[in-house]
């Protein structure tokens, strides 16, 4: 895990889907850095890292997108992103996308500062957490793009487990695909329910109260699922989670 | 597979097995059990790490050298005795199969278990010729009598429970009484299949590995029935695919040890055979004569790609579908193709072509449990998308087959439009703000949203972007 000296301001990356469904989990993720005595700056020119168009088969389209968030983060500070997902995207198949292009270079560059939010937080700043909310348990969700593509596994955990009031509790599948997927929710509607009815199912079995992720697409997905089914538990980001148990609310 | 039923689209089929509460609850315990199975085997995260290093090295460098090493495999087997064929397409191999059985009168024939002989569809093949091919591996002996396909491509009918092979054999094997005795099961089975050992006049088997250097075929199993059906029999051909060469011998053990680790979570197989030569003289049992057919269908098109070859790095272990969230809901059979899961989904169309099989890339999160688990380091994931990727806009002058036939006019503008909004900060402000406004109007009906929603609630826009909210907030000067 690369430990990097404590930079004194960080570019936040809000992703398109927090952007417009979730901007408080923006927010909240924002202020986590600032609390640490950090500058956040959200350039706005951001937009989306582009993972849709890549992952459909649309390669020019996602450099394109690629292109302008490269564009937005001038400096060299780090790049902070509250997604799993994006931050693997962006670190791992921006370098891939622009080989033997003359972005390459400042792909691996760009790449390099891109951070999740939860490694950022652990690795980089070595946040003390102090819990002022009600006792709680919940259970964590995964997405797979962050346990697999931005290789973070253990540091939302970690986090989660300074909060002295709150319980968490083991989702034996945990590390298994909730089955959002962007499109294949659509293209595979059938397959895709069938993942997210067994992921809420595994939730519900935890008996958690709350569902908690890094990752608006499966929390969106969840979420989403355990509202219809009329289940008893709620989904968070982890960054207003832990936001709302360090303001005590 | 039937042309009629490979017509039949992934989703079609996939409806079809989500609706059927046995076969998923078959295929969700299995494939626990065998994930459980696989992690105790590796443990040692250290130990796995360099074990598939070293067989993915072993993989990738037989597939750098594959033309010269098909030939010192030639070469090395025709030295040891072994008669080698070459087939461009199935047809072709099911020729000369055929041609070979009848060139030494042979009418029975005991198989010991083998994919590409599926892929060939050679027992249709050689009954349509009048030969009668018994499977003698017990999984392919239940689907053989059940008139299917493998379901996986190790445990072929891991599909059906002990009840439904209850009744199959008490339905199709005379004189079998009705019993779930698991013991008595298998030893009907075994009775009825050592007549067919004794009595076949060729055995036919698939092959792991092909070693170059010493023309060895090695064949591993379980149950003893890829040993019989190698020896027993006066007559001994061997099918495999043209890439699953290796350079040296030296290259089997670790592949040896990730395969059945991977596979079934067992450290070693119970049986390890490598053939080397038919019966020498002095020698008291082996097959009189020995072939080997060595099957192209598209294999080489697929290895002229430097990407796409990783593909062929596979040693068919079946971990990739075990550990597949589709896979485990949709079972075997919804895959039409004789590979399931996410090397079929690679594979396939490959070979049949993206015209044909082109939905099958598509039928995945992009999860990468496959990739986490492959014991020679295929990346699957980023290999779909290079096929997503073919299938819209061909890459010029080594396009894959059928490349460029799911490019519809109303995607192309449609990622034309998703282009316009996220790659201009000006269009995405606008874009998004009457996103937000006219998003939480769309009925729950639309399209997209209908399916999004026949299990969600629908998602809505919150009232103010993160964009909007940040500059509030002063987040925006640098
Ligand atoms: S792709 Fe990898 S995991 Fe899947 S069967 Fe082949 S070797 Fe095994």
């Amino acid at each position: 895990m690369p430990k990097q000296p404590r930079p004194e301001s960080v570019y936040f990356f809000g992703t398109c889907l927090i952007d417009l469904f979730y901007p408080e989990a923006g927010l909240a993720g924002m202020e986590l850095l600032q609390r640490e005595g950090l500058k956040v700056v959200f350039p706005p020119n951001q937009t989306c890292c582009g993972q849709p168009a890549r992952n459909n088969g649309y390669q020019d389209e996602a450099r394109k997108v690629a292109r302008l968030q490269m564009d937005s983060f001038p400096g060299d500070w780090p790049i902070v992103v509250p997604s799993g997902s994006c931050a693997g995207m962006m670190k791992t198949h921006y370098p891939e996308m622009f080989e033997g292009t003359p972005d390459h270079d400042r792909a691996v560059a760009f790449s390099a500062r891109v951070y999740e939010l939860t490694e950022f937080l652990v690795d980089v700043l070595g946040v003390k957490l102090v819990d002022k909310g009600q006792k709680v348990t919940i259970t964590w969700h995964p997405s797979c793009h962050s346990q697999r593509e931005a290789g973070v596994v253990e540091q939302p955990k970690a986090l989660l487990r300074q909060l002295t009031n709150v319980t968490l509790v083991e989702n034996p599948r945990e590390k298994e695909c909730c089955g959002f997927g962007g499109a294949f929710a659509v293209r595979q509607a059938e397959i895709s329910a069938a993942m997210v009815t067994d992921k809420v199912a595994s939730i519900e079995e935890t008996g958690a109260t709350q569902v908690v992720s890094g990752d608006c697409g499966c929390l969106m997905n969840i979420t989403g699922a355990a509202e219809k089914a009329a289940k008893g538990f709620k989904g968070r980001h982890i960054a207003e989670f832990i936001l709302e148990r360090c303001h005590g609310r | 597979m039937a042309a009629e039923a490979s017509k039949m689209e992934f989703g079609a089929k996939a409806h079809v097995a989500l609706n059927d509460p046995k076969l998923r609850a078959n295929f969700r315990r299995a494939m626990d059990g065998l994930m459980t199975k696989r992690a105790a085997q590796f443990a040692d995260e250290a130990e796995w790490n360099a074990l598939r290093a070293r067989g993915a090295a072993a993989r990738a460098n037989a597939l750098a050298k594959l033309p010269e090493l098909l030939e010192q495999l030639e070469a090395n087997c025709l030295r040891n005795g072994i008669h080698v064929h070459w087939a461009e397409t199935t047809a072709e191999a099911n020729a000369i199969v055929l041609g070979i059985l009848e060139a030494a009168g042979a009418r029975t024939v005991i198989k010991g278990k083998s994919m590409v002989t599926e892929e060939m569809h050679l027992n249709a093949h050689l009954e349509k010729h009048g030969i009668t091919p018994v499977e003698s591996d017990l999984g392919e002996y239940i689907i053989q009598l059940a008139g299917e396909a493998p379901s996986h491509i190790v445990m072929p009918c891991i599909h059906k429970n002990k009840t439904e092979i209850a009744e199959l054999f008490h339905d199709k094997i005379e004189g079998q009484p009705y019993t779930e005795n698991v013991d008595e099961l298998t030893a009907a089975a075994r009775a009825a299949l050592r007549g067919a050992f004794a009595g076949a006049d060729a055995g036919i088997s698939g092959v792991n590995f092909a070693v170059a250097e010493t023309g060895t075929l090695v064949l591993i199993e379980n149950e003893g029935n890829g040993r019989l059906s190698t020896t027993l029999p006066p007559l001994h051909i061997a099918v495999t695919g043209i890439e699953k060469v290796l350079e040296k011998l030296d290259d089997v053990p670790p592949l040896l040890s990730l395969l059945p680790r991977s596979a079934t979570g067992q450290p070693i197989t119970t049986y390890v055979n490598m053939i080397s030569s038919p019966r020498k003289e002095g020698e008291k049992d082996g097959p009189k004569a020995v072939h080997l057919v060595l099957l192209d269908n598209g294999r080489s098109r697929v290895h002229g790609d430097t990407e796409l070859r990783d593909t062929l790095r596979c040693i068919r272990c079946a971990a990739c579908m075990n550990h597949c969230p589709v896979y485990t809901r949709v079972g075997g059979h919804t895959y039409t193709f004789t590979y399931p899961g996410p090397i079929g989904k690679l594979l396939t169309p490959q070979i049949e072509g993206l015209d044909c099989a082109g939905d099958q890339p598509h039928a995945s999160t992009l999860c990468r449990a496959c990739a986490d688990v492959c014991p020679v380091q295929i990346p699957i994931p980023d290999l779909l998308v290079r096929l997503r990727t073919e299938s819209v806009r061909p890459t010029q002058g080594q396009a894959v087959k059928g490349a460029g036939s799911s490019a519809t006019t109303s995607e192309t503008l449609g990622w034309k439009g998703w282009t316009l909004l996220y790659a201009s900060p000006l269009v995405y402000r606008i874009g998004t703000k009457m996103l937000g406004w006219f998003g939480n109007l769309m009925p729950s009906s639309a399209p997209m949203l209908k399916q999004w929603t026949s299990v969600r609630t629908k998602p809505k826009f919150a009232p103010k972007s993160l964009h909007e909210l940040a500059r509030e907030k002063g987040y925006c000067d640098e």
